[in-house]
């Protein structure tokens, strides 16, 4: 009993990791993935829980072995431990390896985040603009008109790319089954890619604190089919007259992955 | 004493009346410019309150008598020479007193700071019972929006920051064989700028338009557009960051200059590591927040446009600037937040697994690199805010990379834990809580620092789960282990053990059942800061207000403990935990100077299982080394604390 404390530990370690990774790979995190990105999301997160799990019954498995095997025991009152101070080699492995590993875990992150942010030559563009306490989203129909909605419609598997802007304070767009977000920002126009892959009705949430009505700042973002897409944006009143010159791609062309455009004025939208 | 004489000394009479006359300065000053400029109306009642909010607190910290000494000196009227008759205390009245002897100071910060922990618990219970059901409570919107803001502004400010500095004014003079600390009069100023700055956190709920309402961050220009009470935030964060300043410059002098013979940096017990580090990051990045607050302060009150930049106005203010300045301070305050509980940590687990800290110097080391990489990863906060896409990537390496040093402490600490003898009393317990809960908190923060899985968690509920596992789990487990821990040393008196392994199991337990399921609402997206939240998130949100109820209530086992033992617990031995450093070789509580004879350092601070070791004996340097040398044999009794 008192011989292998390590390998008992061990062999409770690695049964508790076993049983840990279970449960956490089993419980369903993530809200239906409903994107390209919110699936390459939930891949990462799997990676991350299997790296993390034996990390933490390590810590775990260590503090509770040493408070049931090494407690006090009666009559060691005045006893100490063993004046061990320090082992290098133990050292260097500890804050080698954790590096090498977090290092491992950047470069997947990092090719995750290029994947997700990719750009998609012909991508849709809706122009999102948040105020106090409202998102509306803005489209060009085949007339080139704009057309205003206030929820999100997008056609299921064509890439889109969001223009973010907003007319007062900080927002932030989410909408939980496409795991992407992203603030709009007075002043500057920012970029969000995403590319629906699941038709359904999802919410799109306001997630940065922006005043009083903050927690009722949500509407729908509705992916259908590219044909019921046609057919809602061929039936919705389009705004305003129709375009001078060719103003639809004039700020939507800022090029890099969730890039910010600094626009001196931004144009409004019109009401 | 006549009331006009009381009225002439320092003290709270003259406060109150510098106050009234600090008040009728700001109704003058405003009411005189006004009309020199001719703005109508002449009398202003907000900008009244904002020279009101900066003239009443100098004023009153000026009739407390904060200041007498510099301002006799500065006007060549002859000083009263310190003759320490205002050190010590004798009764709870001294402790309402403008007094510099650090371990009043101490008792002065940790006491308030508890305050405040009450303060803002009861607003988390107001949260809870908020959330408790879906759709809207008895709260408005815009009043959640300021009892959460309220509640992470007093926890941040006025708790974790401020009790650590409290712990650390106590024992660390003691601890390295100081007498006081290197400034005692700017000490007892830093400690009253901070209830100033807490009951002006507090005070902004009676403001017109009610309490400051855009989060702890305040992020412009949603502050800036804010009522009144936005600008009580503002004022406040000047306080009590000058006070964070000052109290960190005096460690580090302290530190510096003040540490016994023999004392080595290389000998310092890793509280005074932890200290040292900390006080570094307070001095180069709480100057940050403060301006970030003088800019909004100028925008709210003057119409600057720092950070105006409404489309279509042609303003060209930048909004995400505020952003970065906020977070150069405000990253860095997570680790003035956590080090000094490594600290605390450290010495609870060496003395209470009677074993030396395995790997001294890589824990000291650990700290530093802390201290230099914590400023680096600011943007992680960011990383959804529309900055310029590419800090994304360098803040994720060294968000993951800072990581590592923290793993050395944590495995460190396991590795002391190993063949220890563990005594599994009530700050043990404490210490062997916050390494499973800071190290949930450490994994989800890694996890956080890659990007894509930040863009779908950040500004969720996993957030919150996060910063809770690692404040709540981290730095308030190490408070309590701490307040335990040296309970004996600052009152005098034995808490009851008993009842804090019941606070421990029910404060463990219920935080776990708390935040835990926080990680999981965040992730089903869930977002944070809303009075109110979709149907589908009702079952949890119950449970966790359940929960969070019962780890209300667990602190008033707490609160029990700790004034019952300090009124009638059975006096404490001068070492009861059988440790080495230089506090505990003292009598509980230490004589008024600390040390009758000054002590000389002659070894580490964790030597235990070697026999004979010591690290502190009471002998001039000379004979010290005749006594040390070649003989091991000599023990310091705990006799020492004669006086």
């Amino acid at each position: 009993m008192r011989k292998h404390p390590l390998l008992q530990m061990g062999v409770l370690g690695a049964a508790v990791t076993a049983v840990l990774l279970a449960i956490v790979l089993s419980i369903h995190w993530f809200p239906t993935d409903a994107s390209t990105q919110a699936h390459n999301v939930r891949t990462l997160y799997d990676v991350l829980l299997i790296v993390s799990v034996p990390i933490f019954v390590i810590v775990l498995t260590v503090v509770s072995y040493s408070a049931w095997h090494f407690r006090m025991k009666p009559g060691e009152e005045d006893t100490d431990g063993p004046p061990i101070h320090g082992n290098t080699r133990l050292e260097v492995v500890w804050t080698a390896l954790p590096a090498i590993l977090l290092v491992g875990l950047c470069a997947y992150s990092y090719s995750v985040l290029r994947s997700n942010e990719k750009t998609h030559p012909g991508a849709m563009v809706v122009n999102v603009t948040a105020r106090q306490f409202a998102f509306e989203f803005s489209y060009r129909n085949a007339a080139g008109r704009e057309v205003v909605s206030p929820d999100l419609y997008l056609p299921r598997g064509r890439p889109v790319v969001l223009h973010l802007r907003s007319l007062d304070v900080v927002h932030s767009f989410f909408v939980p089954q496409f795991s992407e977000k992203l603030d709009a920002v007075p002043g500057i126009v920012t970029t969000l890619r995403i590319t629906p892959t699941r038709a359904g009705h999802y919410p799109v949430e306001c997630t940065e604190l922006c005043g009083a009505g903050h927690s009722l700042m949500r509407t729908g973002a509705f992916v259908v089919s590219p044909a019921a897409f046609h057919t809602w944006l061929s039936s919705q009143k389009p705004n305003g007259p129709p375009p001078v010159g060719n103003p639809p791609k004039a700020a939507a062309q800022p090029g890099v992955p969730g890039s910010t455009t600094p626009v001196a004025n931004p144009k409004p939208p019109k009401e | 004493m006549a009331l006009s004489a009381k009225l002439r000394t320092p003290g709270w009479y003259r406060a109150a009346l510098y106050d009234v006359l600090g008040f009728a300065f700001a109704f003058g000053l405003v009411v005189l410019v006004r009309w020199l400029m001719h703005q109508h109306p002449v009398i202003d009642g907000k900008a009244i309150t904002i020279v009101a909010l900066i003239a009443v607190p100098l004023a009153f910290l000026i009739g407390m008598g904060a200041a007498d000494y510099w301002f006799y000196w500065a006007i060549g009227r002859p000083t009263r020479a310190e003759d320490h008759s205002a050190h010590g205390a004798h009764t709870w009245r001294d402790y309402f007193r403008v007094n510099t002897d650090h371990k009043v100071i101490g008792i002065q910060y940790t006491v308030s700071s508890f305050f405040f922990l009450f303060v803002g618990g009861l607003l988390a219970m107001l949260i809870r019972a908020q959330l408790a059901k879906p759709g809207m409570q008895f709260l408005t919107t815009e009043q959640y929006n300021g009892v959460f803001s309220v509640h992470a502004s007093l926890l941040i400010f006025l708790f974790v920051i401020p009790v650590f500095a409290g712990l650390a004014n106590f024992v660390l003079p003691l601890m390295i064989g100081a007498p006081d600390m290197a400034f005692p009069r700017l000490n007892a100023l830093s400690f009253w700028l901070l209830p100033l700055a807490g009951l002006m956190m507090l005070a902004s709920f009676l403001a017109p338009g009610g309490s400051f309402a855009a989060g702890w961050t305040a992020y412009a220009p949603l502050s800036t557009t804010m009522p009144l009470g936005q600008l009580f935030f503002t004022i406040a964060i000047q306080l009590a960051g000058a006070s964070s300043i000052a109290t960190a410059l005096n460690f580090l002098v302290t530190i510096i200059t003040m540490r016994a013979p023999g004392m080595s940096f290389f000998r310092m017990p890793l509280l005074v590591w932890a200290n040292f580090s900390t006080s570094l990051l307070v001095v180069i990045a709480t100057p940050f927040i403060a301006a970030s607050q003088f800019l909004v302060l100028l925008d709210t009150s003057l119409h600057f446009h720092f950070f105006d930049a409404y489309v279509g106005a042609g303003k060209n203010g930048n909004v995400i600037m505020y952003q970065h300045v906020f977070w150069f301070y405000s990253h860095p305050a997570v680790y003035i937040m956590m080090l000094p509980g490594f600290g605390i940590i450290s010495e609870i687990l060496a003395v209470k697994a009677r074993k030396p800290i395995f790997g001294y110097r890589m824990m000291a080391f650990s700290l530093l690199a802390i201290v230099v990489l914590g400023f680096t990863v600011w943007a992680h906060h960011m990383f959804v805010s529309g900055m310029a896409p590419w800090i994304r990537i360098p803040m994720m390496i060294t968000t993951a990379i800072i990581a590592v040093p923290t793993g050395i402490k944590i495995f460190s600490w396991l590795a002391t834990l190993w063949r220890g003898v563990l005594h599994m009393d009530t700050p043990m317990l404490f210490a062997l809580g916050f390494l499973t809960m800071f190290t949930l908190g450490g994994i989800s923060g890694v996890m956080l620092a890659m990007v894509p899985f930040d863009i779908h968690v950040s500004q969720t509920y996993f957030i919150v789960a996060h910063i809770h596992y690692v404040l709540f789990g981290g730095s308030l487990m190490t408070i309590f282990a701490g307040v335990y821990y040296w309970f004996p040393k600052m009152t005098g008196r034995m808490f009851d053990d008993r009842l804090g392994k019941w606070h421990f199991w029910t404060t463990f337990i219920f935080a776990n059942l708390t935040f835990g399921p926080m990680h999981y609402l965040g992730m089903q997206g869930m977002p944070r800061r809303v009075a109110e939240y979709a149907v589908q998130f009702a079952g949890w949100n119950l449970f966790i207000s359940l929960c969070s109820f019962a780890l209300g209530a667990s602190t008033l086992i707490f609160l029990y403990n700790v004034v019952a033992s300090w009124r009638g617990g059975p006096r404490a031995a001068a070492n009861p935990w059988r440790a080495m450093t230089l506090e505990w070789q003292v009598s509980s509580p230490p004589p008024i100077f600390n040390f009758d004879a000054v002590p000389t350092v002659v070894g580490g601070p964790y030597e235990y299982g070697i026999p004979g070791a010591v690290h502190g004996i009471f002998k001039p340097p000379v004979e010290a080394q005749k006594a040390t040398a070649g003989a091991t044999a000599f023990s310091t009794p705990p006799s020492q604390e004669s006086h």
